[in-house]
Parts: structure tokens; C-alpha cells; sequence
């Protein structure tokens, strides 16, 4: 495994030196650079620090592990591969994903998981440990975002699902304090629905040490949007 | 009927005489207005269905067909026109966003006709083109300001990424999705045979296209379809879609029934389901933002292909430009409010943006004055309709054009302005097979060849009129434009002088 000390590097120099190794890799004392692993596939990528904004984005099959909290715009546009985070996100993690993994220890910010896809067998994951800010899942149109509220922040902010038209939220809790936007179905999550989810939840378990019943110990919200075709009577042809 | 009923707009007159009954116009329109009567042996058009498209009309062998316009109209009214009234029933009718398809049809100012071109007489003698060397090859991108050589007189400057064009005039943006494979195919094909380049939009690229990517721009939109890593790895350039000038500030909705097969798979989405492009993309608030979205691209493509980003003509497009220039975009791609479109709410259409023209006159005096003008390429499009467009955007600034609406009349467009209904009988609008296979693309590539051939050879002689060789001595060349019948703040903002003057 090849080491790279990120100390005053800046993110293109530091960005060449990613993109001329090969094989596993260990990025230590990184702070703030941004891009690292945009479209990298076949190697995992482990980052001792806090990555900048856009980390894995169009991210092709690479694994990346960060070991502290990363900034915005994680997975932008990622189509497989994985990004596990020992910590908190900021803002837009797993922007247009439409493939892959994102685990989240701690907190995401704002519009997580906002237009993600998904098309046959290319289902994307983003699961948040703790909290996510408003607008999560905004506009999403497919894959499965999964938020666990472990850290004591609230569940989610502020309409989450708007202009949702595919895929579905998974929300550890029963949601009574949550401002839906209309469009979606909010209802108990079913066993059946939680069976269909557990392979993220016992990944998360795995990844952070969590104990899997006691995560289960608790009430969870299944969010479906109404429709694949929302707009479709709000037109007439001129 | 009652009161939702709208008198046709359109009348079909068949001349009986001619007509032999061959139901060629039957088979030929997807909206079926043609119908035969084997009683009477007659074939019956319902006008309501019709959409003056001319497919009938262009098909018909004995000439029986044509379309005009309904003499059936309201009481003459200069304040509530027929457009106007029609619009209000249908919206009282339905409670709809009235939806619109290609270019703002409505009478507002087309700056290209006021502006007039010089020529050289006695000095400073004209060249003509057919016997004299003419270069309209351009090259897109960041130019560096100090060009450095080593000792052996070789070039130690690094060259920013360039896209070279043999023509200032490329095709813009339309996905796939909005219009056909076959549409799709013909626009690459003529793009690889001309030596300039097509524009995929935001619907991804089709795998039986990657091999035209050498002359292909690929589109990174605020839906994200189709983007992915061999995609931008198989562009010439990439094109960061911010706005669009025929709907400045809102984004798109490709309808489901339009997400079917190779659609759904390029895309990457399911069958059926709306591709929604949001009106922002939601992670640009700022230059600072768009920068990280230019510099994300650039990274991942690593640094080998220009990157464009695409603003649509609105109020502050100056300052919006400057800020562009500065966020590490190599080409800025500008598009005029009369662009066109596969659909757009007809408000935002018509009412929103401001014309190509005066757009790109002050982004190129902005960029001057600033000092920043080579550090971006400028391409704008909107309605440019002809070589003579294309002379006077390079002259008032351009390095290249893009052509949509002009393109897709080459490949049989009758701008029935009604692509929404996914029903284009010419095989363009459409995914449906049976009429996407109307469109040849042996013969759509051979018309877009003729089209761009003749325009570059346009663009010849209305540069050597001028006694100019070199597309790059036209370039911002104002001296050679002058204005008609424009007034004084007209004619300061475009930067260039009253004819006779």
C-alpha cells in the first residue's frame, strides 16, 4: 500500500500524485483538499483527515474510507464503488448517485441524497447514522436513503421528499415532529419493508460497531412517493 | 364542444380533382387527421387534429394537399389577439401551465436584421475566396497570455485544452429524448464529416455514439443523466448546463411516455418515470460553487478536455459572464431568448431572457474590459438562422455559434412548434419507431453537410467582401458592422456605429 502525506499539498498536486499510484492507498494528514478520488475505480482509498468538498465524485468502483468528517458534495454524481465516513458530511452528500454506497457515521447536512437514481440492477444507498438537515431526498428518483438518528440530533429537517418520484426513505423513527412536503406516502415501515433494508443496517452495525437489535429496537418511517410522473397534469399543450 | 370548443386553427383543402386516394397522407400523420371513407371513397380530414406540420402536404404525389390557416377568427381586436384569447380558453379549459415547443415565435426585436455588413471598394481590396486561401478554422478554449520557447525554439508553455472547429458553427444542445436516435445519429455523423462538434444535452449519450466522441459534447446538467465516467471520458469537451435561453431560470421535464427503451438506459432511469433536470443545480450558490463543479469535471477528465459552461441571455449576463470567466470554465456558451426548445412553459418562453445580440456585445466589452476576454472562448447560439448571423456574432465578438432550430429544419423540421407531443412526423421530436425511422440518417447527415458547406462558403465570401482572410481578424471586428434604424443606446450597447456614419 503506497502512503501519501497530503501536508501542503494543494488538491491538483495532490490529485496527480492519487492518479500515479496504483493499487490501495493511504492519504494521511489531509485537510481540506478537494476532488480526491473523482472517478477513481478498482483500488480503495484511505484518508486519515478531513477531505474537501466534491471526495468520490463520479466515483467508478473505488472504496474509500475517510477516518474523520468530510465536507460537501461526497459521491456527487457517484456510479459504484463505496465511501464509508468515520464521522459527519456536510451539505448534498450523494448528489445524483446512481450507484454504489455511502455510510455515514455521524450527522449530513442539507439536500442529502438529492436526485438520486436508480436504474435495474444499479440501486445506490446512502445511509446516515445520525441526523440529516432539511430537503433531504429532494427530488429523488430512485435508490434507498436510510437515516438512523443515533446521535440525538432530529431525525430530519425540513421537507424531506419534495418532488420525490422514486426509490424510498427509510427513517428511524416515527416521524410525528416531521414537516412532509406533499407527493409522499408516509407511513410505519412493515417487516417486510425492514427485511428488505437490513443488509445496509447490519453493513452500518458492521462498519461502526453498532448493535444491530438494539438499532432494530425502535420505530421506523417508510417515505414512497405518490407518483413516477408528478408533473403530468399541471400542462396544456400550446 | 360548447363552451371548451376551439375552432380548428388550421384547414386542410384537399383539391379533390388531384387527389387519387393513394391514403398516403392517411398513413403519414401520427396525429390522424386523414381518414379514409371507403363508402364515398374520400378520405376525410379532421382539422382539429392538425398541426401544420406539411408531412401531408410535402408527401402527397399529386400536389391535392395543402394547409392554411383558419379564416374563422374572433372579432378584430388590436389589444386581444387570437393567440391570446385561444390562450385563455384553453388555460379556463384545463387549469394548465401552458406548455410551448422551439424558438419564441412572438414579433419582438431580431437585432441581426438592423445590423449591416462592410465591404471593401478601391482600397484595401476584397479577396475572393475561390481563388484565394480563407481560414475560418477555430480553436476553442483558455489561451495563455505569454507564449514561452525553449532554446530550440519549441513551445515550454503548456497549451490549456483546445477544441478545433473548421467552422465557427456547431451544433447545440438537444438530447436524446427530446429528439430521436436517428436525429441523434445524423447530427454526429455530419459532426465528424464537417470537423466540428454536436452537443448531447442532458439525456447521456447512446453507446452506438461513443465512437463519434471525438466530435462530441457532452452535457452535465442539473439532473446528472447519464453522467458518469466513460461518459465524459468519451466527450471532446464537457458542458456544464446552467440555463437555457429558451427557458431562462426554470428546468425540464422530459414527460415518461418519452422515457422508453435505449431512452430509459441512456438516461439511466426507469421506463416511464419523469426525468426532472431541477432549475439550479442544487449544489452551485456561487461562482465559488460553479468553480467547484468546473474544477470536480476537471479532475475527473484530468484536465484534457476544455470545460464550457452554458448561461442563458438574461439581464446581468455581463457580470454573470465575467463571473464564469472566473470560476476556470474554458468556453462560456451564451443562448439567446428566441431558442429554441422540445418544450417549455410558453410564458417563460416568451417573456424571459433578452436577445442574443445585445447579450453577447456586452459579455465580449465586459471580459475586454476586464482583461479577461482569452481567458474564455465565446460561443453563443439563440437563434442564429444563416452565415450572415454567423458573420455578425463573430464580428461583434463570437468565436462560434451553435445552431439547433437550423439544424433540425435540415433534417426535415417544418417548425410546427408541437415537439411536445412526442408525435413529430418527421421522425425528429419522437421515440416512436414507426416515425423515427421516417428520418434517414444517411440523407439527415448529407443535409446537414450541404447546410454547413454552403454557410462556411457564405462566411468566405462575406469575409473576403470585407478584405478579411481569417476568421480571427473578424473576431470582435466592430469596425465592420453598422446599425439601421436602431437607436442611439441600441447602438451603444451593441458597440458599433449608425450606418452612414
Amino acid at each position: 500500500m503506497t502512503t501519501i502525506d497530503a501536508k501542503e499539498l494543494d488538491f491538483t498536486k495532490l490529485n496527480d500524485r492519487i492518479r500515479e499510484t496504483a493499487g490501495d492507498l493511504e492519504i494521511v494528514n489531509c485537510l481540506g483538499q478537494r476532488f480526491i478520488a473523482d472517478g477513481q475505480s478498482g483500488r480503495t482509498i484511505t484518508i486519515q483527515g478531513v477531505p474537501g468538498n466534491a471526495l468520490g465524485a463520479y466515483l467508478n468502483g473505488a472504496d474509500i474510507v475517510v477516518n474523520g468528517n468530510a465536507q460537501d458534495a461526497v459521491g456527487d454524481t457517484m456510479n459504484d464503488g463505496s465511501i464509508v465516513i468515520h464521522g459527519n458530511i456536510g451539505d448534498a452528500a450523494g448528489y445524483a448517485m446512481r450507484g454504489g454506497t455511502i455510510y455515514v457515521k455521524g450527522n449530513a447536512g442539507y439536500r442529502a441524497g438529492i436526485h438520486m437514481k436508480a436504474y435495474k440492477e444499479k440501486v445506490p444507498a446512502l445511509v446516515i447514522g445520525g441526523g440529516a438537515g432539511s430537503f433531504l431526498g429532494e427530488y429523488q428518483a430512485g435508490g434507498i436513503i436510510i437515516v438512523l438518528g443515533l446521535t440525538g440530533k432530529k431525525i430530519v429537517g425540513n421537507f424531506p421528499g419534495t418532488g420525490m418520484h422514486g426509490g424510498k426513505m427509510i427513517l428511524r423513527s416515527d416521524c410525528k415532529d416531521v414537516r412532509f412536503d406533499k407527493g409522499v406516502t408516509v407511513s410505519p415501515a412493515s417487516a417486510e419493508d425492514l427485511e428488505a433494508v437490513s443488509s445496509y443496517l447490519k453493513e452500518y452495525c458492521r462498519l461502526f460497531n453498532e448493535d444491530y437489535e438494539a438499532l432494530m429496537n425502535a420505530p421506523f418511517t417508510i417515505v414512497t412517493p405518490d407518483s413516477s410522473n408528478p408533473y403530468k397534469q399541471m400542462y396544456v399543450a400550446n | 364542444m360548447g363552451i371548451e370548443f376551439l375552432y380548428p386553427e388550421f384547414e386542410v383543402v384537399r383539391n379533390d380533382a388531384r387527389c387519387i386516394r393513394c391514403r398516403v397522407c392517411e398513413r403519414q400523420c401520427a396525429n390522424e387527421v386523414h381518414t379514409y371513407d371507403e363508402e364515398g371513397h374520400v378520405i376525410l380530414s379532421d382539422d382539429a387534429k392538425c398541426v401544420n406540420c406539411q408531412r401531408c402536404v410535402s408527401l402527397c404525389p399529386t400536389r391535392a394537399l395543402k394547409i392554411v390557416k383558419s379564416d374563422c377568427t374572433f372579432r378584430e381586436n388590436a389589444n386581444w389577439q387570437p393567440d391570446t384569447i385561444r390562450e385563455i380558453y384553453k388555460q379556463a379549459n384545463s387549469g394548465g401551465v401552458l406548455l410551448s415547443s422551439m424558438g419564441n415565435p412572438k414579433p419582438l426585436p431580431v437585432y441581426w436584421d438592423k445590423i449591416l455588413i462592410n465591404a471593401s471598394q478601391v482600397t484595401n481590396p476584397s479577396i475572393d475566396p475561390l481563388r484565394e486561401p480563407m481560414e475560418t478554422r477555430v480553436f476553442l478554449g483558455k489561451k495563455p497570455g505569454v507564449m514561452e520557447r525553449d532554446e530550440n525554439g519549441n513551445l515550454k508553455t503548456e497549451l490549456p485544452p483546445q477544441l478545433e472547429l473548421s467552422m465557427p458553427v456547431m451544433f447545440s444542445a438537444m438530447s436524446y429524448g427530446s429528439i430521436s436516435y436517428n436525429a441523434h445519429a445524423s447530427l454526429a455523423r455530419a459532426s465528424k464529416e464537417l470537423g466540428i462538434y454536436y452537443n448531447t444535452g442532458e439525456g447521456g449519450l447512446h453507446e452506438d455514439f461513443y465512437v463519434y466522441g471525438p466530435n462530441t459534447i457532452v452535457q452535465v446538467a442539473s439532473g446528472r443523466f447519464g453522467v458518469h465516467k466513460e461518459y465524459l471520458e468519451a466527450g471532446a469537451a464537457v458542458e456544464i448546463k446552467m440555463g437555457q435561453g429558451a427557458k431562462p431560470g426554470i428546468g425540464g421535464h422530459l414527460p415518461g411516455t418519452k422515457i422508453v427503451g435505449d431512452v430509459s438506459r441512456t438516461r439511466m432511469i426507469p421506463e416511464g418515470s419523469d426525468a426532472i433536470s431541477p432549475a439550479p443545480h442544487h449544489d452551485i450558490y456561487s461562482i465559488e460553487d460553479l468553480r467547484q463543479l468546473v474544477y470536480s469535471l476537471k479532475e475527473a477528465t484530468e484536465y484534457k478536455k476544455p470545460i464550457i459552461v452554458k448561461v442563458a441571455a438574461v439581464h446581468n449576463i455581463a457580470a454573470i459572464a465575467s463571473g464564469v470567466a472566473r470560476s476556470g470554465a474554458d468556453i462560456i456558451a451564451i443562448d439567446g431568448f428566441r431558442g429554441g426548445t422540445g418544450a417549455a412553459p410558453t410564458r417563460i418562453r416568451d417573456n424571459v431572457g433578452i436577445p442574443i445580440e445585445l447579450a453577447l456585445a456586452v459579455v465580449d466589452k465586459r471580459l475586454r474590459d476586464e482583461g479577461i476576454r482569452n481567458n474564455v472562448s465565446l460561443v453563443v447560439g439563440g437563434s442564429i438562422r444563416s452565415a450572415a448571423d454567423v458573420v455578425k456574432a463573430v464580428a461583434l465578438g463570437a468565436d462560434a455559434c451553435y445552431i439547433a432550430t437550423a439544424a433540425v429544419l435540415a433534417l426535415g423540421c417544418h417548425l410546427c412548434r408541437t415537439c411536445q407531443t412526442g408525435k413529430c412526423n418527421w421522425g425528429i421530436a419522437t421515440q416512436r419507431p414507426e416515425l423515427v425511422k421516417r428520418l434517414n440518417p444517411d440523407i439527415g447527415s448529407e443535409r446537414l453537410v450541404n447546410l454547413m458547406t454552403a454557410w462556411n462558403h457564405e462566411i468566405k465570401e462575406l469575409m473576403g467582401g470585407m478584405g478579411i482572410n481569417s476568421i480571427e481578424a473578424l473576431r470582435g471586428n466592430r469596425l465592420m458592422l453598422r446599425g439601421v434604424g436602431l437607436t442611439e443606446k441600441e447602438l451603444e450597447i451593441l458597440g458599433i456605429s449608425h450606418a452612414g456614419e
